[in-house]
């Protein structure tokens, strides 16, 4: 494989559908080797395996991105496996609608778990690998729900928010020593979730974007490729937008 | 009204917003819906072969680098500045190393040679595709009582009316092509309130905001975005440590990165806000300055 990422290791949180998917992909495709965690099997290692039929390689180790033994864990097969880490897109998350007076503890505590606990969790030990190297380039999942304020929300938006904050001090942290950390906030996203949605939702929201479309999972996956590249070499702190223009519209 | 109504929409059911957000929650099965691309060489020679670009200011500094960079990929290069004799080296430059460039005389403060520039380039290239409006100065700094007000009017002028006039006059020809791309040159000087540079703090804030609202207003054809460096080794960095009396170290302390960054580094931002890889990226503000700051 050629491409922008040969000798390049890189890993790729919730790798197995969506956007983790496509990125993962895109890595393979500019020549990289790529780790792929997630937790559901199937799912991972079918992306291992559409990477490794184009001709690419990759990994998958299923990994609980909250659990910080799981997390440990899959840095150092990582680096068992391939030698080195040079690219991470700590990626994985969820969320789950609620009004705020109706979430629970635990609801509020899985979201924040989730969304921001395992972006420091990633970060902990992804940056002594690469650190060891003395360079690389980390992209976290943000999401415009961290700039905006969208209703039903409450704690997946504070986590996201979180990880915009949290990226911004990674990247003051350890930029003095060749790592660069940036974060990227998708609008809406054509992924699987679409499926359910009633008729017409698609239209209806793609009519509120600039744009005037939605987002495709590549658009964000080639956007991660060029904030890990040497292109983007000055770059690191940053929340990058990737929604057609829809944040300059709130 | 408008905007309550759309995020109504986006947090119907949640559904809008989760698709946006909850791209892997771990639950959702089925087929891919968005098969990934095949997996191809890319190459990153002639990226922008075919592409008709047009730069204000780049008779140095990040101008003259972004003109290099996107003529090295491929792309016609139609340029403009005040300095006769810097353009024609650029143009020259880029020529013998068989790239595509040519250089105008125009000053962005003067309305009719910015819409002189624009249909030159229409003229010269037949059509217009990408646009960056970079062209723009600086004065020594002072506390805005002591300011000049002609200095803050020419920086108004060039820096904020500048990138306004230039994205008034190639408007129209991006819109004929039905497609099209804009990068205007900001700074993290309009993001950040530095003390003692009022009339340039505000208007590359005038540009953030000119560029969001380009980004609604023509969202559908044409992508608008800013680029904002903090400091680059360029003749413009001379200046200032010259009048603020610091040296880079000093400058460049603030920046988790402690380095000054190369004019190509940010010719590469640009390249890659106008390139089809960033064809969702939309009216950002996007800071190329080592980090921290923004």
């Amino acid at each position: 494989m050629s491409g922008r990422m040969t000798q390049t290791v890189a890993l790729v949180t919730g790798g197995s559908s969506g956007i983790g998917r496509a990125t993962a992909i895109a890595f393979a495709r500019e020549g990289a080797k790529v780790v792929i965690a997630a937790r559901r099997v199937n799912e991972g290692e079918e992306t291992v395996r559409q990477i490794v039929e184009a001709g690419g390689e990759a990994s998958f180790f299923q990994t609980d991105v909250t659990q910080a033994v799981e997390v440990q864990a899959l840095v150092e097969r990582t680096l068992e496996r391939y030698g080195r880490l040079d690219c991470a897109f700590n990626n994985a998350g969820s969320g789950k609608p609620g009004r705020l007076i109706e979430l629970s503890e635990a609801d509020w505590e899985q979201e924040i778990a989730v969304n921001l606990k395992s972006v420091w969790l990633c970060l902990k030990y992804e940056i002594p690998a690469m650190l060891r190297s003395g360079k690389g380039a980390i992209v976290n999942m943000s999401s415009q729900g961290g700039i905006l304020g969208v209703p039903n929300y409450g704690a997946y938006a504070a986590a996201k928010g979180g990880v915009a904050a949290l990226t911004r001090a990674a990247a003051a942290e350890y930029a003095s020593e060749g790592i660069r950390i940036n974060a990227v906030s998708p609008g809406a996203v054509e992924t699987e979730l679409w499926a359910n949605a009633p008729a017409g939702m698609l239209e209806q929201v793609a009519a509120s974007i600039p744009l005037q479309r939605v987002g495709q999972p590549n658009d964000i996956a080639e956007a991660v490729i060029w904030l890990c590249s040497n292109a983007s070499g000055f770059v690191t702190g940053q929340n990058l937008a990737i929604d057609g223009g829809y944040t300059t519209t709130n | 009204m408008k905007n309550l109504n759309r995020r109504r929409i986006l947090s119907i059911g949640g559904l809008g917003f989760a698709g946006a957000a909850v791209t892997l929650a771990g639950q959702a099965q089925g087929n891919n819906q968005n098969p990934p691309q095949p997996m191809q060489k890319m190459s990153q020679n002639g990226r922008f072969a075919d592409k008709v670009v047009l730069i204000t200011g780049a008779t140095s500094g990040i101008g003259e680098a972004t003109a290099k960079l996107f003529a090295k990929e491929g792309a016609k290069v139609f340029f403009c500045g005040r300095r006769e004799a810097l353009g024609k080296q650029v143009e020259n430059s880029i020529r013998s190393k068989g790239g595509d460039a040519t250089y105008m005389r125009a000053d962005v403060r003067k309305e009719t040679e910015v819409k002189a520039f624009v249909d030159a380039c229409v003229t010269r290239y037949g059509r217009l595709d990408i646009a960056f409006n970079n062209a723009g100065v600086d004065y020594p700094p002072n506390p805005i009582a002591d300011t000049a007000i002609a200095e803050f009017d020419d920086l108004m002028n060039t820096n904020a009316r500048g990138v306004f006039l230039g994205m008034k006059y190639e408007i129209p020809h991006l819109l004929k092509v039905g497609s099209g791309t804009i990068i205007n040159m900001a700074s993290i000087g309009g993001q950040r309130a530095f003390a003692n540079i009022v009339g340039y703090g505000a208007s590359k804030a005038a540009v953030i905001h000119m560029t969001k609202m380009a980004a609604q207003e023509y969202g559908k054809t044409i992508r608008v975005n800013a680029v904002l460096p903090g400091a680059i080794d360029t003749a413009m960095l001379e200046r200032v440590e010259r009048d603020w009396k610091v040296t880079k170290e000093q400058l460049v302390s603030a920046y988790p990165s402690k380095r000054v960054g190369k004019p190509e580094e940010v010719a590469a931002a640009v390249l890659w806000l106008a390139s089809a890889e960033a064809s969702y990226v939309s009216g950002v503000a996007f800071n190329i300055d080592g980090g921290g700051l923004g």
